[in-house]
């Protein structure tokens, strides 16, 4: 038997604090990190485990098509004398009611509850659109003009300053901001104005009367375009920026004017980072709830925007004998009020009496929402990488 | 008389610097640089980082104006006689008829093609058979033609580094500009391609007047005419190359050639 050896080991660990402290913060940080990914993960896991049973079904077509397709309605539940509950719609009811006749125990209606979400997905859309259009064009314009024209110095400070100070004005004082600027006092040309014009400017054939827009996808669209212009400027400059110096020189070195150079050796190269931002941009727009509630979106509403009471176009000419008035009827459609599902999700959560079924419409829209904007963001990363691989330098 | 016109035209500088003085907000980099570089000839700029060469030949093509704070204090470079600094000036094509190539190599993500007929287009010329055949004729004076004529349509960015070089050279005498700059073309470059690159400012010589910044004064030796030393934002010293390395008149001239100037 060999005695054990008994050198010391040089590199044996102290216990000393230092390591204690190493320890403890290496867990806090840990820790921290972990309550980030499960917050995700519980909010994502109880929409899905709750949101997708309204949604998908067991039975062909696995998709419940009736909550995607048709219009917010109220849900009529009637209950007979065994206790079975039939649920249906405002026109469904006496039907039903007939046939159970003294078997008829109790009706209860629940507002909002019945039929779908399209309106609400449509409208979203619709304001989507507008917004991100809006917002594209002139947080490109801008951050172009701040990236490549502006000179360092005060007046760079200063829009830098107000684009911060944009990003950090709370949504419902854009909502304001949009029902006195756009519902309000936007531009429009009438025959005749309105009383409560602000300035009625005669053109002649015309008259620029400054009366609003009222409540409508374009008021909405505009104000939404708004809170998402700081996060588009802002991502669309840092990508502007990160096309290298070396591009602009040589592009201007080979006798191209600054908006050429722009045109053909920053911009192509800054896209992929701008659309993404732009998608991004989107997911927040869609989830804004008060810069819409003042200015586009209604609690409720019992038609799409392109159905109005007009008489049908005749159908026997073909449509290119009526393009002006289906013009006209296209851009119809921007300026009729409509739902948004944040807004829905807001009216079917708090302002009405909750129970099992307004409950399940709650959790059905959220899912829907949830599915969109997750895929909006998927769709903005793979977009991203497809670009990205296309211009490398 | 006419006879005496001719020589004393011919023995005007192309590029003239006088008395340049020019400076970054506050911070003046070049004092009372005067430089006179003659048509055809090679003239090397020369000296430590930060002595102003670059600033200078990046003044001669006024591409330095990109830089937000960058001025002129005063003095004047002409090329022909003309203040390129004068207002009637217009810097398009004066780039179009001074060219420059950087020290990194940096072709558009494009073609290589579009990147040798770049200036063309932003020029207005849409004729695709004279595009074609200006990148035809600037890649074979840039010695790349036989490397990429089966792959004009290929990125630029699959190039080799030195072959990148060599677009970003077809690219600015495409437009058969009268000077070429030349910033370090070599610094990002391995010894046989610069080697190469070397080559062929000695091929090209003759049909441009060029100026170039190097820091390898062996390179220098090889491909100047003349060099022109400068420390401190300064010129110290301009002569025949072969002058300035075997009996620069400087003092600090000689000890920046022999390395103990740094």
């Amino acid at each position: 038997m060999t005695p054990a050896p008994t050198t010391d080991n040089p590199f044996a660990g102290d216990n000393s604090g230092i390591q204690k402290r190493e320890t403890a913060a290496r867990w806090a940080l840990r820790i921290g990190s972990h309550i980030v990914v499960f917050t995700t993960l519980a909010i994502m896991l109880h929409i899905f485990v709750k949101g997708a049973p309204v949604v998908f079904q067991s039975k062909w077509p696995f998709v419940n098509t009736q909550f995607l397709t048709k219009l917010p309605a109220t849900l009529h539940v009637i209950e007979d004398k065994q206790g079975h509950r039939i649920e249906t719609d405002v026109n469904g009811a006496d039907a039903v009611k007939k046939k159970l006749g003294d078997d008829f125990r109790s009706e209860k209606t629940v507002s909002y509850s019945g039929g779908g979400i399209l309106g609400p997905i449509v409208g979203t859309a619709l304001l989507v659109v507008v917004s991100v259009g809006v917002a594209l064009f002139l947080g490109v314009a801008c951050a172009i003009y701040l990236s490549e024209y502006a000179k360092h110095g005060k007046f760079l400070e200063t829009v830098r300053l107000a684009i911060l100070n944009l990003a950090g004005v709370p949504s419902v004082v854009f909502g304001l901001f949009g029902l006195g600027a756009f519902v309000l006092t936007a531009p429009v040309f009438v025959d005749v104005p309105a009383d409560r014009s602000v300035l009625a400017i005669p053109l002649g054939f015309t008259t620029l009367s400054f009366e609003g827009w009222d409540t409508c996808v374009l008021s909405g669209g505009f104000t939404l375009a708004f809170v998402i212009l700081p996060v588009i400027i802002t991502a669309s400059e840092q990508c502007l920026q990160a096309v290298p110096q070396g591009f602009r020189e040589t592009s201007m070195a080979l006798g191209a004017t600054r908006w050429q150079t722009i045109r053909y050796s920053v911009l192509p190269f800054a896209t992929p980072g701008i659309l993404t931002s732009s998608i991004l941009g989107i997911a927040r727009a869609a989830g804004e709830t008060a810069p819409i509630m003042f200015t586009a979106a209604l609690a409720f509403k019992d038609k799409l925007p392109w159905q109005k009471d007009m008489p049908p176009l005749p159908t026997d000419a073909s449509i290119f004998a009526h393009w002006e008035q289906s013009v006209e009827r296209f851009l119809g459609i921007f300026t009729e009020s409509v739902q948004a599902l944040p807004y829905h999700i807001y009216t079917i959560a708090a302002k009405i009496p909750q129970n099992e079924y307004s409950e399940r419409a709650q959790y059905g829209s959220v899912f829907v929402f949830l599915v969109l904007v997750a895929s909006l963001a998927t769709s903005s990363i793979l977009l991203r990488k497809r670009l990205r691989a296309k211009y490398r330098w | 008389m006419s006879a005496d016109l001719s020589v004393s035209t011919s023995t005007e500088p192309l590029i003239r610097v006088e008395k340049f003085n020019y400076a970054y907000g506050d911070h003046q980099v070049l004092f009372d640089v005067g430089l006179n570089m003659e048509s055809k000839d090679v003239t090397a700029l020369i000296g430590p980082s930060g002595c102003g060469k670059s600033t200078l030949i990046r003044s001669i093509n006024r591409i330095n104006d990109l830089v937000d704070s960058a001025r002129v204090v005063s003095g004047s470079i002409k090329i022909d006689g003309v203040d390129l600094y004068s207002p009637d000036v217009d810097v398009i094509s004066l780039r179009r008829n001074v060219g420059m190539v950087f020290q990194k190599y940096n072709p558009f993500p494009r073609s290589i093609f579009e990147n040798a007929v770049y200036g063309l287009r932003v020029a207005g010329i849409k004729d695709r058979h004279d595009l074609e055949e200006a990148a035809e004729r600037s890649l074979k004076a840039a010695a790349l033609w036989d490397e990429v004529k089966d792959r004009l349509h290929e990125m630029a960015t699959g190039l080799s580094g030195g072959q990148q070089q060599r677009l970003c050279i077809a690219r600015a005498i495409a437009l058969q500009p009268r000077i070429l700059l030349m910033d370090e073309p070599c610094a990002a470059l391995d010894p046989i391609a610069t080697a190469r690159i070397e080559e062929l400012i000695l091929q090209l010589r003759g049909q441009y007047t060029f100026v170039i910044v190097t820091h390898n004064m062996e390179q220098a030796k090889r491909i100047a005419d003349r060099t022109a030393f400068f420390y401190k934002g300064r010129l110290i010293e301009e002569d025949e190359t072969m002058t300035i390395f075997n009996h620069p008149r400087d003092p600090q001239t000689e000890a920046y050639i022999t390395g103990r100037l740094t």
